[in-house]
C-alpha cells in the first residue's frame, strides 16, 4: 500500500476489490525508465569505467540498466570515450540503428569538446554532440562511477517528464536546425549528412 | 658490436661508399639511401651481425628539406642493437622497402606512408594504417594544418 502511495493514482475501492487509475504519461514514463537498456560498446578509458559501473561493485542493474550488444535493442548510448573522426560515422550509423525513443548520455571531457585532445588534434571530433543529440553530459576525465550513475539517473528524471506523443525537447543538442527544430543533419553548403560520411566539425556550423 | 664497428663492418662490405656516426644521436649509423635494402639484407643474414630481430622503423621530420627515416634492430644472438639512418628528401620522400625482409616492418612502413608520406616502392599492401582512407595529407609533418586543429596557444 506504500507504493500505492506514492504514485500519482487514483484508487477506487469498491467491494470486491480496487480499481487503480492513473496517468498514461506516468505509466510509459516510468515503463521507459526502469528499463534502459544501453549499447554496450566503449572508446577509450572513459569504457573502463563504464565497466567499473556496470560491474558488482556499483551495480548499474539496480537502475534497470543492462548492456546489449546490438543497437536494435538498446535505448541508450553512452558515449564513453574519445571519439576520433575516423570513429564518428560509425558511432553514427549506430546511433541510427537504435530504434526509437533512444537517449544519449556523453560520458567525460572527451565527449563534449574534445577533453585532453582539445588542442593540438587534428583527429579527435571536439564534442558528440557534432553528430548525434546528446541528453545528459556527464564530465569527468574520466567520471566516476557515481558521476554516471548520477547521469543516469537524471536521465530518468529527464524520461519521468515527458509526455506522450509529444517531442521531445533535447536540452544537450547543440547543433539545431531552427526552421524544423531537428537536430542538424543538414549541412550549410551540400545538404544531407550521409551516414558513412566524415564531418568536421567547420561543416556543422548552427544554421543562422 | 658497437656502433663503431657496425660502421666499419658495412664499410668493408660497401667500399664506395661512406658510414658515418650520426652527429644528432651516437648510437645512429647513417647509410646512403642507395643501399637500402641490401645493406639491411647484409646486416640480417651475415654471420658476424646476424640481425635478426627489427625493433621499428620510424620518421623525424627536420624542415624544410630533410625527412629522416630511422631503422632500430637487434640481434637475438649477439643481443646487440643498432640505429641506422636515411636522409631523404622533404619534398619527395622515396626509399625501397624493407618489409620482405622482416614482416613486422610491413605496418611501419604503413604507418610512416599514412603519417609522413613516405613512398615505400616495393611494399605489397601501402595502404594507410591509421588515418581513413579518404585522409589528405599526413599528419605528423610539422607544416600540417587542418581545420580541426586547435593550436595551444603558449
Ligand atoms: S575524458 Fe579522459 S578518461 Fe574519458 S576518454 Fe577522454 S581522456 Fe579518457
Amino acid at each position: 500500500m506504500d507504493l500505492i502511495k506514492k504514485i500519482p493514482a487514483y484508487v477506487e475501492r469498491i467491494p470486491n476489490g480496487g480499481i487503480l487509475m492513473t496517468g498514461l504519461d506516468w505509466v510509459l514514463n516510468n515503463a521507459k525508465a526502469s528499463s534502459m537498456w544501453y549499447m554496450l560498446f566503449g572508446l577509450a578509458c572513459c569504457a573502463i569505467e563504464l565497466m567499473a559501473t556496470g560491474a558488482s561493485r556499483y551495480d548499474f542493474d539496480r537502475l534497470g540498466m543492462i548492456f546489449r550488444a546490438t543497437p536494435r535493442q538498446t535505448d541508450l548510448m553512452i558515449v564513453a570515450g574519445t571519439l576520433t573522426l575516423k570513429m564518428a560515422p560509425r558511432v553514427k550509423l549506430l546511433y541510427e540503428q537504435m530504434p526509437d525513443p533512444k537517449y544519449v548520455i556523453a560520458m567525460g571531457g572527451c565527449t563534449m569538446h574534445g577533453g585532453p585532445f582539445y588542442h593540438d588534434s587534428y583527429s579527435v571530433l571536439k564534442g558528440v554532440d557534432k553528430i548525434i543529440p546528446v541528453d545528459i553530459h556527464v564530465a569527468g576525465c574520466p567520471p566516476r562511477p557515481e558521476a554516471l550513475m548520477n547521469g543516469c539517473i537524471a536521465l530518468q528524471d529527464l524520461i519521468r517528464g515527458e509526455k506522450v506523443g509529444r517531442k521531445r525537447d533535447r536540452p544537450g543538442l547543440r547543433h539545431i536546425d531552427p526552421a524544423t527544430n531537428l537536430p542538424l543533419l543538414v549541412r550549410p553548403d551540400t545538404g544531407l549528412i550521409r551516414p558513412n560520411q566524415i564531418i568536421m566539425p567547420d561543416q556543422l556550423r548552427v544554421l543562422s | 658490436m658497437t656502433p663503431q664497428e657496425f660502421a666499419k663492418h658495412l664499410g668493408a662490405n660497401y667500399p664506395d661508399h661512406q658510414f658515418e656516426i650520426d652527429p644528432l644521436n651516437e648510437n645512429c649509423v647513417l647509410i646512403p639511401l642507395q643501399l637500402v635494402p641490401q645493406c639491411f639484407e647484409l646486416l640480417r643474414d651475415d654471420d658476424a651481425t646476424q640481425m635478426d630481430y627489427f625493433d621499428f622503423s620510424t620518421c623525424v621530420d627536420h624542415p624544410p628539406d630533410r625527412l629522416d627515416l630511422v631503422y632500430s634492430m637487434y640481434s637475438t644472438v649477439y643481443k646487440h642493437r643498432i640505429q641506422l639512418k636515411v636522409v631523404l628528401d622533404r619534398q619527395n620522400p622515396c626509399v625501397p622497402t624493407v618489409s620482405h625482409l622482416w614482416v613486422n616492418a610491413n605496418w611501419n612502413e604503413r604507418e610512416m606512408y599514412d603519417l609522413f608520406g613516405v613512398f615505400f616502392p616495393g611494399h605489397k599492401d601501402l595502404r594507410r594504417l591509421m588515418m581513413p582512407d579518404d585522409w589528405e595529407g599526413h599528419p605528423l609533418r610539422k607544416d600540417y594544418a587542418h581545420p580541426n586543429l586547435v593550436v595551444r596557444p603558449d
